[in-house]
């Protein structure tokens, strides 16, 4: 039998095992390959003797080009067993080509062996050198960490989840000024401040329980020296594999010298500089946070000082002194009056405040005034003058909700005034009646010039009597105010106000412009009688520059004759009249008109001056004319006094009015004193001129 | 991704890892009891692995021939595995023995082998790295020594991206990758995907998601969407046996139920 092709036999071996393994090696080159190992086997089946080791090559060379599956090894048995067996048995060499096949087996089995233990040792190496790496890797972080948490300048610490401290770093040894064992016997949870924000332990509970990964806050430390420092705390959690909560660590940065500064900065910010009490902005802080309160039944009071006077303290001790003594008052202040729930602020200049966060009732805050009072009134010495200070004190106690700071302290600003304008030196408690009236006061003010435009106002006319005969010489006139809603309102109730104003300037011009109408009506109606028009004139109208000009004007165009009106001035507003007003007198006297001094005798009747201002009739004041109706009768000194007055002048050549007489008796003790002219409830009270033309067609 | 880049890497060697248990499929003995029995799970449900791997090693053979042929010479091959044979390489490099070779993987026995396997082999390196980072690998200086950026380099990623979950942006990544190669540099991927084979390769792939890698199996489209603004050669993406195979004739009907896509793109 004729050898067998060995091309053809490696076409089947080929097919037998290409795809058994995982070779690089292409079908092509693979056959080629494989057709030389049967020309091997071939030569080998030819042979004798024992030497099987290309059999046993042929078998290793498998393993080397990768075809480690064990279908790659019965494969090749089985193709070159059924390719070759027949021709072997044909040349009685069947039992050698059994014998090849085997130690091809053979040589593949050891081969594979051998290289399965080689991939296993390069694997294990591989997996030693990893984990000697990953060692390495480990030691260097470890290492770098090392480096890091021992050289930080941050404190480091770390602890469990209980808050026990397990490791920290020098810094925060430093830091907290306990040695690195100290710390490790502590718990995070030791270091409680009383400023610590209440969240920083939620926050704490919240990480340990692995909710948040991270925190950040500012915390105060006490140190074992029991210091204080401020610190920027950032706390960290650090998880296991899993996620599960492990440890946390705490990165403490030192911020105690921008915390001093800070609290330096927000101090200055609330406090006076000059007094170091609590500045204004903190108080209205304390204020408005006090007023917050949402218990029903919460109250806030504050005690309102001023120091009367301190004007002049600086103006003639000079500003220093003034310094001096606001800063021994501000102590005394905060030394004798603050305590829990008070405030003792300065408002600015010479004001200082008490704010009682919860009121103790208005007796109470009345007491704490008078008390601030008392220490203002303690002498203050000041470089070597001994100086007696007093203040005005407002007080005012007002129910927590429904009230705002500035309507407090508007409250507290008018009590003061109060306590000012009722003479210094005193307390004044918030009065809601009092206020009410200021209030309406108020109102009443602004609603004047509006009620002018209205034509709200009107003139009443008393008359002016002639003593010798008891005829009408003329009137005074007197301004009412028809108020829309208040009703009829007399003088007493608004011209103070307007006086203040200033509206009393239109006003009086009214006046004067409506009391020259009615007297020319009454020249047309009673063309023999020229009755003298007395009209007032405020202080502020004879300070107005208009004046005299306006006075001219009416007079010409009502036709008025100036001998026939008469201006009254107080004795007041006269001696108040210096410089300009005084010349002012001058020019109305030059225009004609008669000037006299209402209510003489309640002033400073500095006598001096009658002789020396163009003045043309006096007006006894009440009391004079009242006294002469005591119920034992008017005493000597009484009329001694009225005959001497109505005498001096006479002698300077003034004509006496009488007001307020209320008697006959009074009327004829009057002109039996030769007083020249008498007005009151006697001769006729105040009235529109209907009622003087019926009192002129009686007489 | 939270631990610092100098903290260690894992290295957990009672876990199966997915470069031996390849190693396994692929008739290899570099691997524990521990890849074993997984392999055996897998090939219980999908007897056919060891072929589609050898079909992806295949793959592999025919881009490094292709990019050989256009002239490129520079190989990074991301998630390489163990080497066993027919690596990048020995077919590089026994067409140019001038072309060079980076290995990368991210397991430390992986990466230990290679060095172990390369030691001599000037022209080859192997790192440590996770390619989801190409900004580091390429800053490497290892990779620096060998790779010229300014020329073209064949970006392989054969059998890795399914194990790039999308909440990682594989096509962002692509791009950034991409981003830093020259023109006329190549991007290869080979992928699973769920189209074909769809029970088996669906269970093979659930076992995985007990291991450090699962994997995510991705359509033909999304595989193509892979390429972003790439060009892709010819023939596009098709199932792995399809790119270009070596002998077309012989392709047998298993080509077209290969649960795997395969494409090259081209940088601009």
């Amino acid at each position: 039998m004729e050898p067998p092709n060995p091309s053809e036999v490696a076409g089947a071996w080929t097919d037998a095992i290409a795809e058994t393994s995982y070779v690089v090696i292409g079908r092509t080159a693979l056959a080629a390959r494989l057709t030389t190992r049967v020309e091997e086997i071939l030569t080998l089946l030819d042979a004798s003797g024992d030497d099987f080791g290309p059999a046993r090559s042929i078998g290793a060379a498998l393993v080397s080009s990768h075809f480690t599956e064990v279908g790659s090894v019965t494969g090749t048995l089985r193709a070159l067993g059924d390719r070759l067996t027949a021709y072997a048995e044909s040349v009685h060499k069947g039992d050698r080509l059994r014998r090849i096949l085997a130690e091809l087996a053979g040589g593949y089995a050891d081969a594979l062996r051998e290289r399965t233990l080689a991939e296993q040792e390069r694997i294990h190496i591989a997996s030693m050198q990893a984990r000697a790496a990953a060692e390495r890797a480990r030691w260097d972080s470890e290492a770098r960490f090392q480096a890091v948490f021992a050289d930080a300048a941050i404190g480091i610490g770390i602890g469990d989840l209980t808050g026990r401290i397990m490791e920290v770093n020098e810094s925060l040894s430093e830091m907290l000024g306990y040695s690195l064992d100290e710390l490790r016997q502590r718990s995070a949870l030791d270091f409680v401040h009383p400023s610590d924000d209440p969240a920083v332990w939620s926050d704490l509970a919240k990480l340990f329980n692995g909710e948040t990964s991270h925190f950040r806050t500012q915390k105060a430390y006490y140190r074992r020296d029991g210091t204080e420092i401020w610190t920027e705390l950032a706390v960290s959690l650090i998880r296991a594999q899993d996620g599960s909560p492990r440890f946390a660590v705490g990165m403490v940065q030192d911020i105690t010298e921008q915390h001093r500064l800070l609290t330096e900065l927000a101090y200055q910010a609330n406090h006076d500089p000059l007094t170091g009490l609590p500045n204004r902005t903190m108080f209205f802080e304390r204020l408005t946070a006090a007023l917050a309160d949402t218990r029903e039944d919460a109250r806030v009071g504050v005690c309102y000082l001023d120091l009367d006077g301190f004007k002049m303290i600086n103006d003639t001790l000079g500003h220093d002194a003034g310094d001096e003594l606001l800063r021994s008052v501000a102590e005394r202040l905060r030394v004798r009056l603050s305590g829990p729930g008070r405030l003792v602020a300065r408002m600015g200049g010479d004001e200082f405040v008490v704010l009682l966060e919860q009121s103790p009732g208005e007796t109470e805050l009345e007491r704490i005034a008078d008390e601030a009072l008392a220490v203002v009134r303690e002498p203050v010495i000041l470089g070597g003058h001994t100086l007696r200070v007093a203040a005005s004190v407002g007080v005012v106690d007002r129910a927590a909700a429904g009230t705002t700071a500035a309507e407090l302290m508007k409250a507290a600003d008018t009590t003061l005034y109060w306590a000012k304008s009722d003479g210094r030196d005193r307390t004044a408690v918030f009065d809601h009646h009092r206020h009410a009236q200021a209030v309406s006061r108020y109102r009443l003010s602004a609603q004047m010039p509006w009620a002018l435009d209205e034509e709200q106002f009107f003139l009443d006319y008393q008359p002016l009597v002639d003593l010798n005969d008891g005829v009408p010489a003329g009137v005074e006139a007197l301004v009412r105010w028809q108020h829309p809603e208040l009703g009829l309102l007399g003088p007493d109730r608004f011209v103070e106000m307007a006086e203040q104003s200033g509206l009393i300037v239109r006003l009086g011009r009214w006046v004067l412009r409506e009391a020259c109408a009615q007297a020319s009506r009454w020249r047309a109606e009673h063309p023999d009688w020229q009755p003298l028009i007395s009209v007032n004139l405020s202080p502020r109208q004879v300070a107005e520059p208009g004046l005299v000009a306006d006075l001219k004007r009416i007079l010409a165009e009502t036709g008025m004759d100036p001998g026939a009106l008469q201006l009254e001035l107080t004795e007041s507003a006269l001696m108040a009249t210096k410089g300009e007003p005084l010349a002012v007198l001058h020019r109305l006297a030059d225009l004609g008109v008669r000037i006299a001094i209402d209510d003489f005798g309640t002033g400073y009747s500095n006598l001096a001056y009658l002789s020396n201002l163009p003045i043309h009739a006096l007006k006894l004041a009440g009391p004079f004319v009242s006294a002469l109706r005591r119920p034992a009768g008017p005493s000597a000194a009484d009329i001694e006094i009225l005959a001497t007055v109505v005498r001096l002048a006479h002698t300077l050549k003034l004509t006496v009015t009488a007001e307020e007489v209320e008697t006959a008796a009074q009327a004829s003790l009057l002109a039996g004193l030769d007083c020249d002219l008498a007005q009151g409830w006697h001769f006729g009270a105040p009235g529109p001129p209907d009622r003087i033309n019926h009192l002129l067609l009686v007489n | 991704m939270e631990r610092p880049r100098w903290a260690p890497a894992d290295l957990d060697l009672d876990r199966p890892s997915v470069a031996r248990v390849y190693d396994y499929y692929l008739g290899g003995s570099h691997n524990f009891a521990v890849d074993r029995e997984f392999a055996q799970q897998v090939l219980q449900a999908m007897p056919n692995v060891p072929q589609l791997a050898r079909e992806n090693r295949a793959f592999l053979r025919r881009v490094v021939r292709a990019m050989s042929a256009l002239g490129v010479d520079q190989f990074i091959d991301l998630g390489s595995g163990i080497p066993t044979v027919g690596n990048v390489h020995e077919v590089a490099q026994e067409l140019d023995p001038k072309a060079r070779v980076v290995y990368v993987d991210w397991d430390p026995v992986a990466v230990a082998h290679g060095e172990a396997i390369l030691e001599d082999n000037d022209r080859t390196a192997v790192i440590g790295a996770d390619l989801r980072e190409p900004a580091a690998i390429f800053a490497d200086e290892r990779v620096k020594a060998l790779i010229d950026p300014s020329r073209p380099t064949a970006i392989l990623l054969i059998a890795v991206l399914h194990f790039v979950p999308d909440e990682l942006k594989p096509i962002e990544l692509i791009g950034q990758i991409s981003s830093l190669l020259a023109p006329g540099s190549h991007v290869a991927i080979s992928h699973a995907s769920p189209e074909r084979q769809a029970e088996q390769i669906g269970q093979a792939a659930n076992l995985y998601q007990k291991t450090a890698s699962p994997v995510t199996m991705r359509s033909q489209a999304e595989i193509e969407a892979l390429f972003g603004d790439l060009d892709l050669l010819e023939p596009g993406v098709v199932q792995t046996p399809l790119w270009r195979p070596d002998v077309p004739g012989e392709l047998g009907p298993e080509a077209y139920e290969y649960p795997a896509y395969a494409g090259v793109g081209r940088v601009r």
